[in-house]
């Protein structure tokens, strides 16, 4: 059994108790535990059970690559599940609970899969889910989906709130070991602005559990020492719980910050994404230690050899009363070291070396552990938890030698460099026979813009695991990214490390050498996916001889845990089965983030109402107060009507419509683009972005312009202004102000740079409101100030005058086929100006009205709305607007693009008028148009579709505009629209226009 | 004082023409006795200063009521020259961040190196903050000056404000010297 020894413990404060629930029970802990190290002091081995075959699961390490400790964190709107358990700080009140078990974790249905794991091999939902082809749909998925994933979805919204941070930095260091420390010393020295980051609690990384020497201080007091020093720099920042998550080109950096996750307190934001820009980024990122694959090394007591000596040293945990450690290498024997001084059993260590006798294993040997070399494990005895050890001869097949009893089991299988971080943007490896590991290879580095390597490794990382040659390395490194960014290397010498010698570790990847069948269904390489060596064995057999394939058919390293302890081994059995040295096998692909990161980092601050902007004009509040229904058009809102008390959406639009059209409305028109283009070559300009003709445009007068792109199909339309000689305003439509103001600016700047024409985008600088109907000039009049006579302001015609004391441009321009104006002020006098006009036109009924009855007075009239009748297929001559293309002009963006033959077509989609036979009866937007016979495929043959659809209370029926196969040549024809419910609408083509087509509402 | 203000009005020019031109230098040393700033510079006067804003761009910040008046005095001592001038103080939404804290509420948002080494006074970045445009520079007392569209002016108030919040301070430019 695990339990908390009555001393030791770096880590944990004893006078500091700390109570937390798991799956409901009260456990007790000490302040500085996690939630790991804590279930193991209150004797929780199983934590678990696995993806698969449901088994039971124990915590095998004590850090970021936990595969099987993921739980579930926290309550309601902060549950959290899939939280590794080695690297959750326990606090006060935490609440954790297993995942992947029903009923429970102790006794779990799912585990009958166990029992069927030779019906489960690789590949497995490939091979049996593929007839009969209906069953997947209606039959297998819905059931595989059921049992997939790992922990449960958070019911409630994320009650946290998150944020980013943009930092630039000379050199980042992410890892807080002794490589990382020296390197922020040697770079912090060099006065380069540094950023250490170290993703657990601590600094100090092994250094602060292996018996290490440096400059004479022990492993523990020299951290100490070098973080003052860092911390007394004012050119170094270090920050602790915060993960280099990924590295990405021109040496952008994540960094995922985690602030709330130990019972810090409530204020604030949990996590903190840091957005890093770093000349140089060293990876001083560690190693992680291997397990062994033997058969039952997922037995819950099985753990990682450093693991079973950081719970002894860092928090006062021991993992077994009675300990086997099982290894390749001298390193394992530190744990057998630390055990014994502790007072704990170690009954065997079990080496698969021929012979050992470095500095280590004399010590164990001194202390009196037998030490069994040429000796594996053939199986865990035990199901729930430990029980025991057979042993075998690593050479043979796995006859037993000894039975061992036991109860628990820490195996070092070597150590492999986490290179993530050197690998995320393109880093290569190496494989290294002397330490059975794929190093970087310093030759091909991740390039950064200037050709030069921007990640370099240092320490462990690098692929040295003596402590002392780390040391140097990193010193050495750290030197190498001072001198690249052209700073003056600091003279200080690299510290003196004094650790034992190791003897050459001897790779295992499966134990013993010769193990049968039996031993390998059961030798695990994944332990969160349960991929054990025959699955990788079976892909090799089928076929499968690229790594990135085995990982996908096997699902090998596909869980969260992303294979940090099983890549290595699994792809070295591939190598093996395929006879191919583990070089040229290679391994998968290291993607960011190193560990899983949260959603919310991810979203950052954008949630509630900084989700997204909403673009508001200065009469928002005041409609906002009086009955608007909202709408989003591109990033504004407008009110899609504005409703009295206790009136419906849609008797609001109606009645606006009509008091428009009879009496007067008011329109907030804000949001419309306007960009001042000005210049001696302004009229030249415009006519090359314009269809129609703008030089020829009258100082005073307005007119309607059309936009296309060099495909020649419309995509922006709008009333341009001619102010003075030299200067133009050309109104847009409200979602294409940016849009087209950037596209006025990429021509002026990549193609006609030699055009003396500047723009300015002064779409925000003018509320601006349109008075429309038959008694929109009496208001006018009413507000007072400027002659908006017929005869001193015709149609088309604009002026800047005075009204109601308001500096203001009043345009008379009509998009209802009214009489209207539309009357530009200073945006800050907006709403000032909105309550004028209404109060002004009280006496004419005056109506706010939205952009539904917008909608729906312009169909009236015929005229198109981007977006409706445009769709970025479409040009002004599918349109009827040829009137609107200039045949004299000798160049205008899309004019050769519309000389095409696909484009001259006299077939293609033409819009047309269309009323439903049935008056009452509106379409259906987008319903199609079908003709004739079925195709061969069974589909109608369709010839169109509706743009707009409205019932139109002015004309009392409704009405609708549609693009239809050669529809200027159906004129008067019955269209078939099938919809819903096997019903079909029939509707006559008509002329688009069906209100007033010659205008006679708005001469007056 | 509160961590971020919006200032009640704030005249606005949007210049462009030739910021090496003799006849640019010399109007806006005649009218607002300015020098053209460097690239990525503001040159301050009295009530008055000199935004860069691209190569060919200057935003003139003033008085709101003097702003019609400059612009007419602009046009007028340019005439004839290629060049534009236009009002946009109705644009702009202008937000103060007075504190010490100014640097790390605006690295919360937008891409910028905010360390006292790479931004000091004077110095003006055209870029964003969160999803929206915005331009920010410091001025002679250290506080930030930050431009935002007047349509999106509550979503950055709300935004600032809560990057602002007590609780989540970075600690990051503590170092500096503001």
């Amino acid at each position: 059994m695990t339990s908390r020894l009555a001393m030791g413990g770096a880590l944990i404060d004893r006078t500091k108790g700390v109570s937390f629930t798991w799956n409901g029970q009260v456990m007790r802990g000490f302040a500085g535990d996690t939630l790991a190290s804590a279930l193991l002091a209150n004797g929780q081995t199983l934590v678990g059970r696995s993806f698969k075959y449901h088994r039971p699961r124990g915590i095998v390490a004590s850090g970021a690559e936990e595969p099987n400790a993921l739980v579930g964190i926290g309550a309601g709107g902060q549950f959290e599940p899939n939280q590794r358990a080695t690297h959750q700080e326990l606090y006060d009140g935490l609440s954790a609970t297993s995942q992947n078990h029903w009923p429970s974790l102790d006794f779990d249905v799912g585990a009958i899969n166990a029992g069927l794991s030779k019906f489960f091999p690789a590949g497995f939902y490939y091979k049996t889910f593929i007839h009969p082809r209906a069953a997947w749909k209606h039959l297998f998925e819905p059931v595989i989906r059921k049992s997939a994933g790992l922990g449960k979805a958070p019911t409630e919204p994320d009650a946290d709130r998150y944020e980013y941070f943009y930092a630039h930095v000379d050199v980042l260091v992410v890892g807080g070991g002794i490589g990382g420390l020296q390197a922020a010393l040697v770079a912090g020295r060099s006065g380069a602005r540094v950023l250490l980051v170290e993703q657990s609690a601590q600094f100090g990384g092994r250094a602060l559990v292996d018996d290490v020497d440096i400059d004479g201080l022990e492993g523990p007091d020299w951290i100490e020492t070098a973080v003052a020093e860092l911390q007394a720099l004012p050119n170094v920042t270090l920050r602790r719980r915060m993960m280099g998550a990924g590295v990405y080109d021109h040496g952008y950096v994540l960094g995922y910050e985690r602030l709330g996750d130990h019972g810090a307190g409530p204020e604030g934001p949990r996590h903190r994404l840091w957005r890093i820009r770093a000349q140089r980024v060293i990876a001083a990122t560690g190693a992680l230690e291997r397990p062994l694959a033997f058969a039952g090394n997922d037995v819950p007591g099985v753990m990682l050899a450093s693991a079973v000596r950081d719970y002894l040293s860092l928090y006062g945990v021991s993992c077994g009363d009675r300990t086997v450690v099982v290894t390749n290498n001298d390193d394992g024997y530190r744990t057998a070291i630390a055990l014994k001084a502790a007072g704990l059993d170690v009954p065997a260590v079990v080496d698969s070396r021929p012979k050992a006798d470095g500095p280590l294993v004399r010590e164990v040997r001194a202390v009196g552990v037998r030490v069994l070399t040429g000796t594996g494990i053939a199986s865990v005895k035990g199901r729930k938890f430990v029980e025991g050890v057979v042993l075998c001869a690593q050479a043979g097949e796995g006859a037993p030698l000894e039975e061992i009893a036991c109860d628990c089991v820490a195996m070092s299988g070597g150590w492999s460099p986490v290179v993530h971080l050197w690998s995320h943007c393109g880093g290569k490896l190496k494989w290294n026979e002397e330490t059975a590991c794929f190093m970087p290879d310093l030759d091909r580095p991740p390039l950064g813009a200037d050709g030069q390597g921007f990640v370099l490794t240092a320490g462990s990382a690098s692929g040295y695991f003596n402590s002392s040659d780390a040391m140097r390395d990193a010193h050495y490194e750290a030197l190498r990214a001072v001198s690249d960014i052209d700073r003056e290397q600091p003279l200080d010498a690299v510290p003196d490390v004094a650790v034992p010698e190791e003897e050459p570790m001897r790779p295992v990847w499966i134990m013993p050498d010769g193990a049968k069948q039996k031993l390998r269904a059961k030798a695990f390489l994944d332990f969160q996916n349960d991929v054990k060596v025959v699955d990788v064995q079976l892909a090799a057999q089928e076929g499968y001889t690229s790594v990135e394939h085995t990982k996908r058919y096997t699902t090998l390293g596909m869980a969260t845990d992303q294979g940090k302890l099983s890549n290595i081994n699994g792809l070295a059995i591939l190598a093996g089965a395929l006879n191919a040295p583990i070089q040229n096998v290679g391994t998968t692909t290291f993607r960011p983030p190193y560990t899983p990161i949260s959603m919310g980092a991810v979203a950052g601050e954008a949630r509630g109402a900084l989700f997204k902007p909403t673009r508001k004009t200065a009469m928002d509040g005041w409609l906002d107060e009086n009955g608007a229904h909202w709408e989003p058009v591109a990033d504004w809102r407008r009110p899609y009507a504005i409703c009295r008390d206790g009136e419906s959406v849609k008797d609001a639009v109606t009645r606006e419509i009509l008091n428009t059209r009879e009496a007067v409305g008011l329109l907030d028109a804000s949001t419309l683009g306007k960009i001042i283009v000005k210049g001696p070559d302004a009229g030249k300009f415009l006519d090359l972005m314009y269809t129609n003709m703008m030089s020829s445009l009258k100082v005073g007068r307005c007119r309607y312009g059309l936009m296309c792109n060099d495909n020649g199909f419309l995509f922006d339309d709008g009333v341009v202004l001619r102010l003075d000689e030299e200067t133009f305003l050309c109104h847009t439509t409200s979602g294409g102000s940016d849009r087209v103001h950037g596209w006025f600016e990429e021509w002026l700047q990549t193609e006609w740079w030699d055009m003396q024409v500047y723009t300015a985008n002064v779409t925000e600088q003018f509320a601006q409101i349109a008075v429309v109907g038959p008694k929109a000039r009496a208001v006018l009049e009413a507000l007072g100030g400027a002659d908006v006579s017929k005869e001193a302001l015709p149609f088309m015609g604009f002026v800047d005058a005075e009204l109601a004391g308001f500096k203001a441009r009043i345009m008379r321009i009509s998009f209802s086929g009214e009489l209207s104006y539309e009357i530009a002020v200073d945006a800050g006098q907006g709403l000032e100006f909105w309550l004028k006009c209404l109060e002004a036109g009280a006496e004419f009924d005056i109506q706010p009205y939205g952009t539904e009855a917008l909608h729906v007075m312009r169909a009236e009239k015929g005229f198109i709305m981007i977006g409706d009748e445009t769709d970025g297929t479409v040009t002004p001559q599918d349109l009827g607007l040829d009137w609107a293309v200039s045949k004299k002009k000798r160049d205008f963006i899309g004019k050769r693009a519309q000389m095409r033959s696909d484009l001259v077509r006299t077939d293609r989609k033409q819009l047309v008028g269309l009323e439903t036979l049935e008056p009452e009866t509106v379409l259906p937007d987008g319903a199609h148009a079908v003709e004739g016979e079925k195709l061969a495929n069974g589909m109608e043959n369709m010839i169109g579709h509706v743009t707009s659809t409205y019932f139109s209370p002015t004309l009392g029926r409704s009405i609708a505009m549609a693009l239809i196969k050669s529809g200027s040549t159906r004129m008067g024809q019955e269209l078939r629209f099938p919809v819903e419910g096997g019903r079909v609408i029939k509707a006559r083509v008509v002329d688009p226009v069906f209100l007033d087509k010659d205008g006679a509402r708005q001469d007056v | 004082m509160s961590d971020v203000e919006r200032q009640e009005t704030r005249g606005m020019i949007t210049l462009r023409g030739d910021l090496g031109s003799e006849a640019l230098r010399g109007v806006l040393r005649q009218i607002c006795d300015l020098d053209v700033p460097g690239v990525r510079r503001v040159s301050f006067g009295a009530g008055i200063a000199a935004v860069w804003m691209s190569p060919d761009e200057l935003l003139i910040t003033c008085a709101y009521d003097s702003a019609a008046e400059l612009v007419a005095a602009f046009d007028a001592a340019m005439k004839g020259q290629h060049f534009l001038s236009v009002n946009v103080s109705d644009a702009r939404a202008v937000f103060t961040l007075a504190t010490q804290r100014a640097r790390e509420t605006i690295a919360k948002g937008a891409p910028v190196d905010m360390s006292a080494d790479a931004f000091g006074v004077g110095d003006v970045r055209r870029s964003r903050l969160g999803q929206v445009a915005a331009a920010f520079w410091m001025r002679e007392d250290a506080a930030i000056e930050l431009v935002c569209f007047r349509s999106v002016s509550e979503f950055v108030e709300a935004w600032l404000t809560t990057a602002a919040a007590p609780g989540a301070v970075v600690g990051y430019f503590n170092s500096d010297s503001q």
